[in-house]
């Protein structure tokens, strides 16, 4: 593919010419970032729009603010994240500057997805920006119109060459995972995370992968219920369900469930009132493929709410399933729907266990007022993250670092995170060509008096202190001439 | 992936909600130890920190009990020097392991970071997760180093692990499976002891980390291993390591580190300067230098120091020999095939296209390559895949020229190895060599999952009340205002 190839080039040239090293740069490319976002809000959120039937005020706040708090935060911060970082130093290395520099990787690739269109790749090019880097941006070709736009919005306010636009299916994606990036991250899937990976191995290419999976929601009987479902009602079906970490399924005791049906329905009309399917707020599935597949996750379930559907508009009802059995076809793939299957559990030890034998998820949630029940929960599991009492918010907050574990993924962005998974921390240690003396302990021949010395200088750290540097250096050149003189 | 005929990808998301992928047909050899493991791991075993230390001083206790033993099996393997195998498999593993113990505590807190204003009244923080099992496979040059030192970051971080040495270091594999497991829980730490097929084998289990040392090549098949499980890696691997030398007053002392860093371990060091980029005039000045070095250092016949090594089988050995071919033998060349003896060698006069330039030496020969001066060196370096380690003996300004126009996983300047011998340092390469760090806390933090956990408040359910449908523009402008970071200077609305 002719494209596929001239980008590279392009990439590689652009990067090579060195100037997206200088952090003033970046941070000029960062402001030009912000600028776009305002500037053209109202066909960003127009495409967004026409991708996946979100009106502007979610498209606003899923998509556009969060992203206006990371430039604001990354370009206040880049200068001291770029700057070489000193380090503890050891006795031998006392005279010597040690440090850690991070660099930009070169040339790095991001895929999109196409549940949040615009900012899962906006976010994650902030960070490949700010690192250094130039990028090669894939947006998911299941979102056209947001794809369509970024090719035409990026060149217009960004470097035309270090920051391009790819659009295509399966063939561009597949022709552009055989070239050699220095880093690829990926948002989407764990199938095709497998894919990517393994593309990426070929190269020896590191990887980001922001997965998904099954991420299960527990309340327990000791909760402000009526709390606790507005909020779960809240997470899971926004954005028509379509969302990595909406809570994915319910697990909760026989006896709370009816109440827990009772109060998601009592939400369900605070926010969308009593016709959803009239509500502005409620968004659709992307396309009838996944209609379909939703839909035949409701087969042969009990709906105690919702189940209404209408293929020609792709709408889904929010919908609760109760009494799910574990076995079904439901509770073994990500729902990515409007639809909330509930899993009754005795108690605690039987909802961790139960988490516990299905894959590592990318967010684990938990409801309860105990707060030892809390801390029994995200000590005895394992998942991307954990917000109790809430869902959703951890991805909200720019300190925490976003993304999976096992086959929810691997690797982590969102503010100094993003910097950090795009920047190579290179050790540097830069030492003076005097001191010999001290030097002549490791050199050989051997002797165990060297070894002893060795030992001495080694184990021993220091940060600072001009008296500890002379002492030092007196005692450095004093071993090397004991160790001659009882040679 | 395929196309229907709508053009999109087919079967989306099937994330399998059951395990199946852990349990690998039971026909896999290794399978029953994996899930044993996994199964103590799930148990909780590996988690409180008395347990983690108690493991860490057991490794301790080996090193301290078995040190004689180690340096045995080090000399049969490939004539280590003693103060070798002290300094780099001993000493500075033992460091390892006394600074985990010391600041294990603190790694392994919950690390609380900075808030915004939604969150102000939550508990926010990062949760230090082990990943569960971890497979770490350590290569023959630094048996027991490139074994351990790992092996320490995966305990600290709470995993059970699975270490596979080296094959091609007999002596010292049989050592580390003999007698290593009497000091570790037989629970939670696993070694076993493999070639290329049943590591094959092996890496068809799933693991939670791979941790591997080792070359390129091996690194891809690693890599795509993991990937059928999305298995996250660590690969510490090689490549040529660039040394530029400027012309200095005390080339005796740039001499001295050189050779000291190159025949190290008769070569056989993946950090070792590989190769010298120096002017032509500069080369005439090193070699008396370098010459007198190896004589202060090994003696007129290295072949009889005890402070020299030998090459680790007859494979390297031949393939060393026949690299010498690349150029003329300025120092050195001497070989004695039955002890696997390769002098320290200098050679100059090096065509830049024969094998000796094109794949990592590994070995004690040392070709020069010269240039015209620093421009042509960068661009040489340029030209070639990012290195392990780059080495500089110049001036400050030619080494900030070099740091900024060159990219490779760590640098030294006036020195060689000793960038790896600090803690508080990453150790880890760039493209082809290598993805990943460790060494201190950067070990601990590789064998970690960082679980980002907010634990809101039940109450104060009002203020969420701007996040809820149905929406409106009044409470769009309060959702700006809470979320919202500004910048420096401005005025925030509460």
């Amino acid at each position: 593919m002719a494209e596929v190839k001239q980008t590279m080039e392009r990439a590689r040239a652009a990067f090579g010419s060195g100037r997206s090293r200088a952090v003033e740069f970046r941070i000029q490319q960062l402001k030009a970032l912000e600028r776009m976002i305002k500037e053209r809000e109202r066909e960003i959120l127009s495409a967004i729009n026409a991708d996946i039937k979100k009106n502007e005020y979610n498209a606003y706040n899923h998509e556009i603010l969060g992203l206006l708090g990371e430039l604001a935060l990354i370009t206040d911060k880049l200068p001291s994240w770029a700057a070489p970082q000193p380090v503890a130093k050891t006795m031998l290395t006392l005279t010597d500057e040690a440090y850690i520099h991070h660099e930009p990787l070169g040339v790095v690739l991001v895929i999109g997805a196409w549940n949040y269109p615009f900012v899962l790749v906006m976010q994650p090019l902030i960070g490949a920006i700010a690192a250094g880097n130039a990028v090669v941006i894939k947006p998911s070709e299941l979102s056209e119109h947001t794809g369509n736009l970024l090719a035409k919005l990026i060149p217009q306010y960004l470097d035309p060459e270090l920051y391009q636009v790819v659009n295509g299916g399966i063939p561009e994606t597949t022709e552009l995972l055989k070239q050699r990036f220095d880093y690829i991250f990926y948002t989407g899937n764990p199938v095709v995370g497998k894919i990517v990976m393994e593309a990426a191995a070929k190269h020896l290419t590191p990887v980001t992968l922001e997965l998904g999976g099954k991420s299960p929601c527990y309340i327990d009987k000791d909760c402000d219920i009526d709390v606790a479902c507005r909020r779960i009602t809240w997470g899971k079906y926004m954005n028509c369900g379509q969302t990595c970490i909406a809570p994915d399924y319910v697990l909760c005791d026989q006896a709370i469930q009816s109440r827990v049906v009772e109060n998601i329905k009592k939400t369900l009309k605070e926010f969308y009132g009593e016709d959803v399917k009239n509500s502005p707020d409620y968004e659709r599935i992307i396309n009838k493929r996944h209609f379909k597949r939703v839909m035949s996750l409701l087969e042969g379930q009990k709906i105690a709410h919702g189940g209404e559907a209408d293929e020609a508009t792709c709408f889904i009802a929010p919908t609760i399933l109760t009494s799910v059995n574990p076995e079904s076809k439901i509770m073994q793939e990500e729902i990515f729907g409007p639809v909330l299957p509930i899993v009754t559990v005795k108690n605690v030890d039987e909802a961790i266990q139960f988490i516990n034998q299905r894959e590592k998820p990318l967010a684990l949630y938990v409801f309860s007022n105990d707060k030892k029940l809390i801390k029994q929960v995200i000590a005895e599991t394992s998942s991307g993250g954990v917000t109790a009492n809430d869902v959703i918010v951890h991805f909200s907050v720019p300190s925490l670092p976003f993304g999976g574990v096992g086959a929810s993924g691997m690797g982590a962005y969102h503010g100094r995170h993003s910097f950090e998974t795009f920047s190579h921390r290179r050790a540097c240690l830069i030492k003076s060509l005097g001191m010999e003396g001290a030097n002549k302990l490791r050199y050989p021949p051997g002797s165990q008096k060297k070894v002893d010395w060795a030992k001495f200088f080694l184990l021993k750290k220091f940060n600072k202190g001009k008296i500890g540097l002379i002492i030092m250096a007196v005692l450095g050149v004093l071993a090397a001439l004991i160790v001659k003189m009882a040679r | 992936m395929s196309k229907n005929e709508e053009g999109q990808e087919e079967a989306f998301v099937s994330s399998k909600a059951g395990k199946s992928d852990d349990k690998v047909t039971s026909t896999n050899p290794y399978a029953g130890l994996v899930n044993r493991l996994r199964a103590s791991w799930l148990a909780g075993k590996t988690r409180p920190m008395e347990y983690r230390v108690s493991q860490l001083e057991a490794l301790s206790r080996f090193l301290d009990e078995k040190k004689q033993s180690i340096l045995d099996a080090l000399a049969a393997d490939m004539r280590k020097p003693p103060f070798e195998g002290e300094f780099a498999e001993i000493l500075l593993v033992r460091n390892e392991v006394n600074y985990a113990i010391n600041n294990l505590s603190t790694w392994m807190k919950d690390e609380n970071v900075e808030k915004n204003l939604v969150v102000q009244l939550d508990s926010v923080f990062i949760r230090k997760d082990p990943y569960g099992v971890a497979l770490i496979i350590a290569p023959w040059n630094y048996p027991i180093h490139l074994l351990l030192l790992p092996m320490i970051g995966a305990i600290a971080a709470g995993n059970c692990v699975i270490i596979k040495p080296s094959e091609i270091s007999k002596n010292s594999e049989a050592l580390i499976s003999e007698m290593l497991p009497n000091y570790l829980d037989k629970d939670c730490f696993a070694v076993v002891t493999a070639g290329v097929e049943e590591t094959t084998k092996l890496l068809e289990n799933k693991f939670d980390y791979i941790f591997f040392t080792g070359s390129p090549r091996v690194g891809k098949i690693i890599m795509k291993a993991a990937a059928t499980h999305l298995t996250p890696v660590t690969l510490e691997l090689g490549g040529k390591n660039p040394c530029y030398v400027a012309d200095q007053c005390n080339l005796q002392n740039v001499a001295n580190r050189i050779v000291w860093g190159r025949f190290f371990n008769a070569g056989q060091s993946c950090i070792a300067p590989d190769y010298v980029l120096c002017t032509l005039e500069t080369q005439e000045k090193l070699l008396p230098v370098l010459r007198r070095a190896i004589n202060d250092f090994y003696g007129a016949e290295p072949k009889e120091s005890p402070d020299y090594a030998r090459i680790i089988n007859d494979k390297q050995f031949q393939r060393l020999q026949a690299l010498m071919n690349g150029g003329r033998v300025a120092i050195g060349g001497q070989t004695d095939a039955k002890e696997r003896y390769i002098a320290p060698t200098v050679l100059v006069d090096v065509s830049t296209s024969a094998p000796i330039m094109q794949e990592e030496i590994f070995g004690p020969i040392l070709p020069i390559v010269t240039v015209a001066n620093l421009e042509e060196a960068i661009d040489f370096i340029n030209a070639r895949e990012r290195p392990l380690s780059l080495y500089a003996f110049c001036d400050n300004k030619a080494i900030h020229q070099l740091l900024d126009r060159t990219s490779s996983g760590g640098f030294c300047g006036n020195d060689t190895l000793l960038h790896v011998s600090l803690v508080s340092l990453p150790f880890g390469g760039i493209g082809n060599s290598g993805m990943g760090k460790y060494h201190g806390k950067f070990s601990f933090d590789t064998f970690t999952h960082h679980r980002a956990s907010l634990l809101r408040n039940a109450g104060l359910e009002a203020i969420n009340r701007i996040r809820y449908p149905p929406y409106s523009d009044q409470k769009m402008a309060l959702l700006i205002a809470a979320f919202g970071v500004k910048r420096r200077g401005a005025c925030t609305l509460m």
